[in-house]
């Protein structure tokens, strides 16, 4: 359904250009639900909004393709892309509470979705019942007093499931979600991503969940790919990636997890510190904290390289199949 | 010769400064940013020249301002057919040359948004750091008392003032700083109260320092850079009340010149000369937009740098 | 709950007012020259039975503490007392001159919201470029002219050498409109007299102007920098990602953000225009309370004085008053 092939989105700052997606590919099948690994700023959030046309400036996308549903998107007009925004494809972000108008009630910003997208042939009264429809199907309880509430009146999750609710108001095929969890309590985690799960398995959505939290990715996802320093370095089924992971890297993230009963004191993390997008050196970019790192390294950049079915790392360490 | 401090800008460092080495170091990082912003600059250097001209202006008048000559009244400026380079910007209704009064109009105008400022400013500054420190019921009459000054126009309250006390330099100054020290009380006392909060404040009450210790050297030189933006915009917004209460005839009083009430005095003579008039508002447009792009450079200077460093 | 509120805010109008009267009172009370000289118009060869016939007329001749008593309670009873130089009661002086200033004030904030909305709007969404740089350069152009010498100069430019605008006054008696509200303007499209329109329309371009450019310029700057934050907020973001358009973003989710600060800032500003309005009036002739007051003032007219400053004074806190209670209403986070 959804093929991103080398997408490059730079960001022309006073300081220099930030590569900040830099030949990033990925596949999703209709109803599969990708994890987007990464720490913070490695470019998981711009390849997001690459794909919906939404970079701010000073950020472009220079090079690269997304074909969704055998379109291009990067060569759809602004207007064209305003039908697949909020339409086909849908967009959660991290932190609800900035990220729902605070002078609007929430039912009148699910309502907005429904007006832009539908050709005016519902009444006014039918799309405030598929509103409340929609906050019954997210789960919220009486959607008459909910409608009528401005997001300052509701609590975390009550807002992030609203943000839910206007990202499925027009039934989309994709649904991108930025951290959507990452705000939130844990106990609240846990009924968001299963308010998830529940929409990938009933409406058979394809999801694209950015997160840092490995502990979600294997809960959650069929796939999972993991960014550093704005490309992608691993790619794998859930499972071979949690108990089987190849780049270093992945290894270090998977580590790092502290786990009760470890008779280790220390938590081990990786050493150093992400690299500055902006001065990347040749070669790979994870060469300065790697533990198993050699001279050729260095030398040049390593692409994404097939070493078995549905597996793809970036490491010189591995042969390509 | 070492001076301790705990600022916002190093609250998890103590650093030890020689106090005399760093008044320096930031004095030529400002310069430097100063320079950098064209615009503030473009406004430093005309703000600073005008200040020049009103200092030498007895060397740099080519006439006596005071000196009337019935000859060359409504003389209009050399560009224009009857001018010569003699009256360079013509002359007003009594004969005298707009130019050299303008120059010494200069002085009033500058002293009065300098001094105004400076003793407003003084003064609300103070009474707004303790109000916003100790709160309390000095907090609360003196914010009633602002809240009662704001809730008249301000020229009409000038007007009022000045119709009783009379006209002249030094009761303009105290009118005017009777009120305006309500906008620095207001903005100190709120800077104070948010940073009452944040916790380098906690560590020196901690270590023991002294209240007023706190305020002056901890919490002041926080707050000092939109305080002195503030004090920028006001210079420019004073220089022109003083020119609509000159206007009014309320002002300095002529034979001074004024550039207010040089306009005053152009207005019979809008259809036919309209140099009298026109030529000292654009002296006074020119010295109020440089003071307004300096202060505006200045926010633009002072408060992202506080951020980064 | 938030109707007592307002209803506490309103009453706290009063005591206010009547602090404003008495210092009003007392502070006219020192000012230099005696009402009863101007009144008999310094001529100098009046008897003393008619000063002292003057002084009882108007009780100038009561301690100061009985004289104030007589003004409070006239107020309460809505007389303000009767102008020394017009014989007139103050009320009626005070409402015939009251629509000119309120159509001026109304023209000025009309001229200066048409000016600094699209400016400012459209200088924050094209940050940088040409349209963006003039327009903050005309906003600092706008509060560095004084406003008594931009009228000068308009009058100059427009009614002097290019002759297509009027110089002087409200409107030609000829077009004088029919007498409803007083606003010429108003009362010209009430009663349909399009030629009234037109000439009073052309009369209060030029004062308008002048009086509205500072405030456009202020306004202009406070929406530029409110929706350039508001522009960056996530919220902005999602009402992308919801397919809406451009236009559509901007106006209804960032605009409406943005106006939150600006309208405190218009509310204010309010008071600046009543203020400004004196030398705007002196300057075109207008026929306002501004205009009154000064000559009042230069008369030592006290009752007109004092009228009219309380008015000035009640105008300007309901002005404030109505501010904070739009506010509430614009941004539902906060209460009075």
């Amino acid at each position: 359904m959804l093929k991103i092939n080398n997408l490059c989105t730079n960001f022309f700052t006073y300081r220099g250009i930030v590569k900040a997606v830099d030949g990033v590919s990925l596949e999703l099948k209709e109803g599969e639900v990708l994890g987007l690994v990464g720490e913070s700023g490695c470019g998981k959030s711009v390849t997001l909004l690459s794909i919906l046309g939404l970079v701010p400036y000073p950020g472009r996308t220079t090079d690269g393709e997304v074909c969704f549903k055998g379109e291009n998107l990067l060569e759809k007009s602004s207007n064209e892309m305003r039908h697949y925004r909020g339409n086909k494809i849908s967009m959660i972000f991290q932190d609800p509470m900035t990220t729902l108008n605070p002078v609007f009630h929430v039912g009148e910003q699910i309502r907005e979705s429904l007006r832009v997208h539908k050709h005016s042939r519902i009444s006014k009264r039918n799309e405030k019942e598929k509103v409340f429809q929609l906050i019954k199907d997210v789960g919220l309880p009486s959607p008459e007093q909910i409608y009528y509430q401005y997001p300052y009146q509701l609590s975390g999750g009550m807002q992030q499931r609203i943000l839910i609710a206007i990202a499925l108001s027009c039934q989309p095929k994709l649904i991108l979600a930025d951290e959507p969890t990452t705000a939130l309590d844990v106990t609240i985690q846990a009924q968001i991503l299963d308010l998830l799960r529940k929409i990938n398995k009933d409406m058979g959505t394809g999801i694209i969940l950015v997160t840092h939290d490995l502990g979600v990715v294997a809960e959650f996802c069929h796939k999972v790919a993991v960014m550093y320093a704005g490309k992608i370095v691993e790619t794998g089924l859930v499972d071979q990636i949690i108990y089987d992971p190849k780049h270093p890297y992945t290894e270090g993230l998977l580590k790092s997890i502290p786990k009760i009963g470890n008779k280790k004191n220390k938590i081990q993390s990786i050493p150093g510190d992400v690299p500055d997008l902006a001065t990347l050196p040749k070669g790979c970019a994870f060469y300065p904290r790697c533990s198993q790192h050699m001279p050729k390294c260095k030398k040049n950049e390593i692409p994404l390289q097939k070493i078995e079915k549905e597996r793809q790392v970036s490491c010189l360490l591995y042969k390509k199949v | 010769m070492a001076e301790l401090y705990i600022t916002k800008k190093d609250s998890s460092k103590i650093i030890k400064y020689n106090k005399g080495k760093m008044c320096w170091e930031r004095i030529k990082h400002f310069l430097k940013e100063l320079i950098q912003c064209h615009t503030a600059f473009l406004g430093a250097i005309i703000v600073l020249s005008f200040i020049l001209i009103a200092i030498f202006a007895p060397f740099i008048a080519p006439h006596d301002p005071l000196k009337a000559s019935i000859i060359n009244r409504l003389q209009p400026p050399f560009w224009i057919d009857g001018g010569n380079i003699n009256y360079l910007l013509g002359a007003d209704e009594i004969g005298r040359d707009i130019l050299s009064r303008i120059i010494y109009g200069s002085r009033v105008s500058i002293l009065v948004g300098l001094v105004t400022v400076g003793i407003s400013g003084f003064i609300g500054t103070l009474l707004g750091s303790f109000a916003g420190y100790y709160r309390g019921r000095f907090d609360a009459t003196l914010s009633r008392f602002a809240d009662l000054l704001l809730s008249f126009p301000y020229l009409i309250f000038a007007i009022f003032l000045m119709s009783i006390v009379g006209p002249g330099f030094f009761n303009l100054i105290v009118i005017l700083c009777f009120k305006s020290w309500v906008n620095f009380f207001r903005l100190s006392r709120g800077e104070m109260i948010s940073e009452k909060t944040k916790e380098y404040v906690e560590a020196a009450q901690a270590l023991g320092v002294s209240d007023l210790k706190i305020i002056f050297k901890e919490i002041l030189p926080n707050i000092i850079h939109s305080i002195l933006v503030l004090a920028t915009l006001r210079v420019g917004y004073f220089i022109i009340l003083e020119a609509s209460l000159s206007f009014l005839g309320l002002g300095i009083q002529p034979p001074t010149p004024a550039w207010g009430s040089m306009i005053n005095a152009g207005r019979a003579y809008m259809l036919s000369s309209w140099w009298v008039s026109t030529i000292p508002g654009i002296a006074l447009l020119i010295l109020v937009l440089s003071i307004n792009l300096l202060g505006e450079g200045l926010r633009d200077i002072l408060d992202p740098r506080l951020k980064l460093e | 709950m938030k109707g007592i509120k307002i209803l506490e805010r309103i009453l706290i109008v009063i005591p206010t007012m009547l602090a404003i009267a008495i210092l009003v009172f007392v502070l006219m009370r020192m000012m230099p020259g005696d009402p009863v000289d101007k009144m008999m118009g310094e001529s100098g060869n009046v008897s003393i039975e008619e000063i002292q016939a003057l002084e009882k007329e108007f009780h100038l001749d009561l301690p100061l503490f009985e004289q104030l008593k007589i003004f409070i309670t006239g107020i309460f009873h809505g007389d303000l007392g009767v102008s020394f130089q017009e014989r007139k009661p103050v009320w009626n002086i005070i409402i015939e001159r009251l629509p000119a200033t309120i159509e001026l004030a109304l023209g000025a904030l009309i001229f200066s919201l048409i000016v600094a909305i699209p400016i400012g709007v459209i200088s924050a969404v094209k940050q940088n470029s040409l349209i963006d740089r003039l327009g903050m350069a005309f906003a600092f152009l706008g509060i560095s002219a004084p406003a008594f010498w931009l009228g000068i100069v308009l009058i100059i430019i427009f009614a002097v050498n290019l002759n297509i605008l009027p110089v002087y006054g409200r409107s030609i008696f000829a077009y004088k409109p029919v007498h409803i509200t007083g606003m010429y303007v108003l009362d010209s499209i009430l009663s349909r007299n399009w030629l009234a329109l037109k000439d009073s329309l052309r009369h209060l371009i030029l004062p308008s102007i002048s009086l509205g450019a500072a405030q456009a310029a202020v306004i202009t700057r406070i929406l530029r920098s409110s929706m350039l934050e508001v522009l960056r907020a996530d919220y902005v973001t999602l009402a992308r990602t919801k397919g809406l358009s451009e236009y559509i973003v901007i106006t209804r989710h960032a605009l409406r953000n943005a106006l939150i600060p600006t309208v405190t800032v218009i509310g204010l500003q309010i008071g600046m225009l009543l203020g400004g309005n004196m030398i705007i009036e002196t300057i075109f002739g207008w026929p306002g309370l501004g205009r009154l007051v000064v000559t009042s003032i230069f008369n030592r007219d006290f009752p007109v004085i004092q009228g009219a400053v309380m008015l000035y004074a009640l105008i300007y806190v309901t002005a404030n008053l109505i501010v904070d209670i739009l506010y509430t209403y614009l941004n539902p986070r906060t209460t009075l």
